[in-house]
C-alpha cells in the first residue's frame, strides 16, 4: 500500500505549449556534445583528443577526483572538437556522428555499481547534499525517485514509460543492489491505481498532490525522511531507471531518449525520440513559430538556456520554446502599471487572478529590475519545506557556512528554489545563490 | 509610445554615465525594462516591486482624499462658516498638497542623490514613504519642518543602512518621531490640529466654544470620573470615530476610508493579514485590560473597540505596521510582531501622561524587536534540524 505524502504549498505555472501525447519522428543529428557543464563541480579529465575515433560508450572523459566515473559518448563517430573558455575550462566535447553506429561490448553480470559506472550511465545517479554526481564511495541512506515530473509542460512519464515495466524492473533491481536502505519512489496520488509504478517489485511506494514542486525529489526526500548532516541519499530520475534496466535487460547500451518538445513557440509540441546530447537543430528546424525565441533544454524553471545550436543537456529530457522578452513594454498599458488580464503572476495585484486564463503565453522577460529583499512571505508560499528559504539564501550570499548548515542546506538543491526565483517581486537569482552556497560548503565541509 | 521610447534612448546618450540612474529611473517608470533573464527560471512573475509599491499608494488614496475635506470641515467649524462640500474640499486640497509636494519633492532628491552615488537607479521604497509622511503629520507642521525630518528619515533610518530593504526602522515613523522630539511644539498640544487655527485666534475669527485638542488629548487629560462625562460632553463616540470628522493627523482620522484601503490591501495580498489580525488583537487585549483595572481613570475606561478606532491606530495597522521590510520576516514572527506593536502601541497611548498617543512608538519598537523576533523563530527551526540529527545518530 502506497503511503500518502501531504504537500499543500506550490504553483503551477499555467503555459501555453504542453506536448501532445504522441511520439514523432525526427531525423539524427549529425553533431552531438557532451558538456562537462552539465555536472556541477566535476572537473574532467580528458580520455580522447580531436579527430579520434569513438564508438557508442567509449570514455570521453573522466572524473579527476572519482576517477571510476567516466561519460561516455552516446554515439559513434569522430571528436570534432574540444571547446574550452576561461581558463581552459572544457565546456564541451562534440561527436560528428556516423550512419552507423558500432558499440562498446559491456558486461552486464557483474557487480551492479562497477556495471554502471562502466556503462557510463552513474551520471544519471546525484546525490545529495550537493545535487551533484553520486559518490559511489559513500553508501547512501536511501534512493529516490519521482514518479512523475511536476514542472512547467514537463513530459508525461507514465505515457513513455508505459511499455518499459520490464526495463524498470530490471532498473529497480540494480538500484536496490547499489543501498542498505530503501528506494523509495513517489506518484501522483490521482493516477494512483493505474501508474506504471504499482506494480514494481522491491521498492517503497508514496503518493502526493500533483502540484508543483511535488514532483521534485527533493521535495519528497524533505516530507519523507529529510536529511541530516552527515546523511547521504541518491536520487535518479524515472526515465533514467528504465534506461539502466534497459542496460541490464538487453545487455547493450542505448542512449536514445524520447523527449518532450514543449512550449508556446513549439508549432506542434510532442514527443520526439533522440539520442542524448543531440544537437537541437534538426529538432525544431521548421517547427518553431518565430525567431526571437529561447531554445531551452529543460524546462522554462530550470532549464539551460542554449540557443538553437544548442545540445540536449544530459538530465534533460524536455526542450522548452518561448519567446524572448527583450523588448520595452509602455508601463500603462501592457508594463507594470498594466491592468493584466493576462499576465502570470502569483500575486493577486492582476486583474488574471480574478479572471484567471487557462494558459498563459510567457516570455523571458524578467518583468521588473532587480531589488533587495523587501516583500517578505512570498516563497513560502510556494516551497513546502520546513526550511526558510530567505534566510537560507541570505546565508548563502553571506557565505555563512554555518548559518547554512544550521538552516538544511544539506537539504537542498538548486532546483527547489526556482519557484521562489519565480514568484520573487524583487527579482532575486536563487538559483545561483543555492548552488554557489553549495559549492562553498562542498570545498570547506566536505 | 515609440517617441517617447526614442526621447529615453537619446536621454541615455546625453546623461553619459553619471546620470544614467536618474534617467533610468523615469524610464522605468514609464516604460518596464526590456531585461530577460539570465540563468535560473527563464520565466518570471509578473509583479515587481514598483507595482507592488503602487499598490499600497492607491490603497492610501481614500485616506488622503478624506483627509483633504476633513482639513476643511474642521477649519470651517473653528471659524463657524457655512461653506459647500467643494469649498471645504479645496481648503483642505490647498492645505495638504504642499505637504506632500514637499515630502515627495524632498524625499526623492535625497533618494536620487543617493542613487547618483551609488549608481542605481530609484529604488521604489520612498514613493510610499512620501505619502504616508504627510498623512500623518498635523495640517499645521511647516513645510520646512517636513523637509527637514524627511531628510533625516531617509538619510538616517534608510540610506545609511543600504537603502530600500535594508532599514530597520519604518522611514516614515522615523520622520515623525524626529519632529516629535525636535520639535514637540508643533507635534503636540491643541493648536496645530486645525488649519489656520494660531491666525484665526490672531484675529478673533475663531467660533466660540471650539477646542483644537484631539479626542486622545481630551481623554488624557480628563479629570477622574466615567467615560460617560466625556461622551456626555460631545466625546467622539464610536461612530464618529468611524466616519473620521474629527480632529487628528491628516489621513489618520476615517476608520471607513482606511478600511477601504485595507480591504484593497488585503485583497491583492500585498499587505501581510498575520501582520494586521494580530496587530489588532494586541491592541484589543491592552485596551482590555486597562478596561478591566480602569477604577476612575477616563481614558482607560474607553470600551476596548472605541479606543481602537480613535487616533492612529487603525492607520498604523493598514499602513504602518504592514510594511515588510521593517516587520518580522517569519509567518510566525509577524504573529508575534503585530501583537506586540499593538499591545505597547496601546499602553503608551494610554499610560504616558505627557504624550497623548502611542502607535508610533508602539510601531517603532517593534520594529525594533522584529529582527529579535525572527531570530527566535528561526532558532526554533534549526532546534528541530539539530534534535532530527541528534535522533538519527543516537
Amino acid at each position: 500500500m502506497a503511503k500518502a505524502i501531504k504537500i499543500k504549498k506550490g504553483l503551477d505555472l499555467k503555459v501555453k505549449g504542453k506536448p501532445e501525447p504522441n511520439i514523432q519522428e525526427v531525423s539524427n543529428s549529425p553533431e552531438y556534445a557532451i558538456k562537462p557543464t552539465d555536472f556541477p563541480s566535476l572537473t574532467p579529465k580528458m580520455v580522447v583528443k580531436e579527430g579520434e575515433q569513438v564508438k557508442v560508450g567509449t570514455p570521453i572523459f573522466f572524473d579527476k577526483y572519482r576517477q571510476a566515473i567516466q561519460y561516455v559518448s552516446p554515439v559513434s563517430g569522430t571528436i570534432a572538437e574540444i571547446k574550452r573558455g576561461a581558463k581552459r575550462k572544457i565546456l564541451s566535447v562534440t561527436i560528428k556522428a556516423d550512419s552507423d553506429f558500432s558499440y562498446e561490448s559491456v558486461d552486464t553480470s557483474g557487480d551492479a555499481k562497477d556495471v554502471i559506472l562502466k556503462s557510463g550511465l552513474w551520471p544519471t545517479i546525484k546525490q545529495r547534499p550537493l545535487d551533484i554526481v553520486a559518490d559511489y564511495n559513500k553508501a547512501p541512506k536511501a534512493i529516490y525517485v519521482s514518479g512523475f515530473d511536476s514542472s512547467p509542460l514537463a513530459p508525461d512519464y507514465e505515457f513513455l514509460l508505459n511499455d518499459k515495466k520490464e526495463a524498470l524492473q530490471a532498473g529497480f533491481d540494480a538500484l536496490s543492489k547499489l543501498t542498505e536502505g530503501k528506494v523509495n519512489v513517489t506518484i501522483e496520488s490521482n493516477i494512483k491505481s493505474s501508474s506504471v509504478f504499482t506494480s514494481i517489485k522491491g521498492i517503497e511506494l508514496y503518493t502526493t498532490s500533483s502540484k508543483h514542486p511535488a514532483g521534485n525529489v527533493g521535495t519528497q526526500i524533505h516530507h519523507i525522511s529529510p536529511i541530516n548532516k552527515g546523511e547521504v541519499v541518491w536520487t535518479i530520475n524515472a526515465l533514467d531507471v528504465a534506461r539502466i534496466g534497459t542496460l541490464f535487460t538487453t545487455g547493450k547500451l542505448d542512449f536514445t531518449k524520447t523527449i518532450a518538445l514543449t512550449g508556446s513557440e513549439v508549432k506542434t509540441p510532442a514527443y520526439y525520440k533522440m539520442i542524448s546530447g543531440a544537437s537541437l537543430s534538426n529538432l525544431v528546424d521548421k517547427n518553431i513559430t518565430s525567431d526571437n525565441v529561447r531554445y531551452i533544454s529543460g524546462n522554462m524553471l530550470t532549464g539551460d538556456n542554449v540557443g538553437k545550436d544548442g545540445y540536449l543537456g544530459f538530465y534533460e529530457n524536455q526542450v522548452t520554446v518561448i519567446p524572448e522578452g527583450d523588448i520595452y513594454r509602455f508601463a500603462f498599458t501592457e508594463g507594470w502599471m498594466a491592468p493584466g488580464f493576462n499576465k502570470l503572476s502569483n500575486s493577486q495585484t492582476f486583474l488574471s487572478s480574478l479572471v484567471p486564463k487557462k494558459a498563459y503565453d510567457v516570455d523571458t522577460n524578467t518583468n521588473g529590475e532587480e531589488r533587495a529583499f523587501v516583500m517578505s512571505g512570498e516563497y513560502e508560499k510556494v516551497f513546502p519545506f520546513d526550511i526558510y528559504p530567505v534566510q537560507l539564501i541570505k546565508a548563502a550570499i553571506t557565505n555563512d557556512i554555518d548559518k547554512m548548515e544550521k538552516l538544511g542546506i544539506y537539504e537542498v538543491a538548486p532546483e527547489d528554489f526556482a519557484l521562489c526565483e519565480f514568484v520573487c517581486s524583487s527579482k532575486i537569482n536563487s538559483q545561483q545563490i543555492i548552488r554557489d552556497g553549495l559549492k562553498v560548503i562542498e570545498e570547506e565541509c566536505m | 509610445m515609440q517617441f517617447l521610447r526614442n526621447f529615453f534612448d537619446k536621454a541615455y546618450e546625453k546623461a553619459g554615465e553619471k546620470f544614467h540612474p536618474v534617467v533610468e529611473s523615469f524610464d522605468t517608470i514609464l516604460f518596464s525594462p526590456n531585461h530577460t533573464t539570465k540563468s535560473g527560471a527563464h520565466v518570471r512573475d509578473a509583479v515587481d516591486l514598483k507595482r507592488t509599491m503602487m499598490f499600497v499608494i492607491l490603497a492610501m488614496v481614500p485616506c488622503l482624499l478624506f483627509g483633504m475635506w476633513n482639513v476643511g470641515e474642521q477649519h470651517f467649524i473653528a471659524s463657524g462658516e457655512t461653506v459647500s462640500f467643494f469649498d471645504k474640499f479645496l481648503h483642505g486640497a490647498i492645505r495638504v498638497l504642499p505637504l506632500v509636494v514637499v515630502s515627495y519633492g524632498v524625499g526623492l532628491t535625497v533618494e536620487f542623490i543617493f542613487g547618483i552615488i551609488k549608481g542605481h537607479s530609484l529604488h521604489e521604497g520612498y514613493l510610499v514613504s512620501g505619502m504616508l509622511i504627510p498623512l500623518i503629520m498635523p495640517v499645521e507642521t511647516p513645510l520646512w519642518m517636513v523637509a527637514i525630518a524627511v531628510v533625516f528619515g531617509v538619510v538616517i533610518g534608510k540610506e545609511v543602512f543600504g537603502g530600500t530593504g535594508m532599514n530597520i526602522l519604518n522611514v516614515a515613523l522615523t520622520t515623525r518621531a524626529f519632529l516629535f522630539f525636535a520639535h514637540p511644539n508643533s507635534m503636540i498640544g491643541d493648536k496645530i490640529w486645525i488649519s489656520q487655527m494660531r491666525d484665526m485666534e490672531a484675529n478673533g475669527t475663531m467660533a466660540d466654544g471650539v477646542s483644537g485638542a484631539t479626542p486622545l488629548g481630551q481623554l488624557a487629560t480628563m479629570d477622574p470620573g466615567t467615560v460617560d462625562t466625556y461622551y456626555a460632553n460631545g466625546g467622539v463616540d464610536f461612530s464618529q470615530s468611524l466616519m473620521g470628522n474629527y480632529l487628528g493627523s491628516i489621513g489618520e482620522t476615517s476608520v471607513y476610508a482606511i478600511l477601504l484601503g485595507l480591504a484593497f490591501l488585503l485583497i491583492t495580498r500585498v499587505a501581510s493579514w498575520r501582520i494586521v489580525v494580530s496587530f489588532f488583537a494586541g491592541g484589543f487585549a491592552m485596551a482590555f485590560i486597562f478596561n478591566i483595572f480602569a477604577g476612575d481613570n477616563v481614558f482607560m475606561q474607553v470600551p476596548a473597540l472605541s479606543q481602537l478606532m480613535l487616533g492612529s491606530f487603525m492607520f498604523g495597522m493598514v499602513f504602518m505596521i504592514t510594511d515588510p521590510v521593517t516587520a518580522a520576516q517569519t509567518n510566525k514572527g509577524k504573529f508575534y510582531y503585530g501583537f506586540l506593536a499593538g499591545f505597547i502601541g496601546i499602553l503608551i497611548r494610554v499610560a504616558n501622561p505627557a504624550y497623548p498617543e502611542g502607535i508610533m512608538l508602539g510601531i517603532l519598537i517593534a520594529n525594533v524587536c522584529a529582527s529579535l523576533i525572527d531570530h527566535m523563530v528561526i532558532n526554533a527551526n534549526i532546534k528541530r534540524r539539530e534534535k532530527r540529527l541528534a535522533k538519527a545518530t543516537a
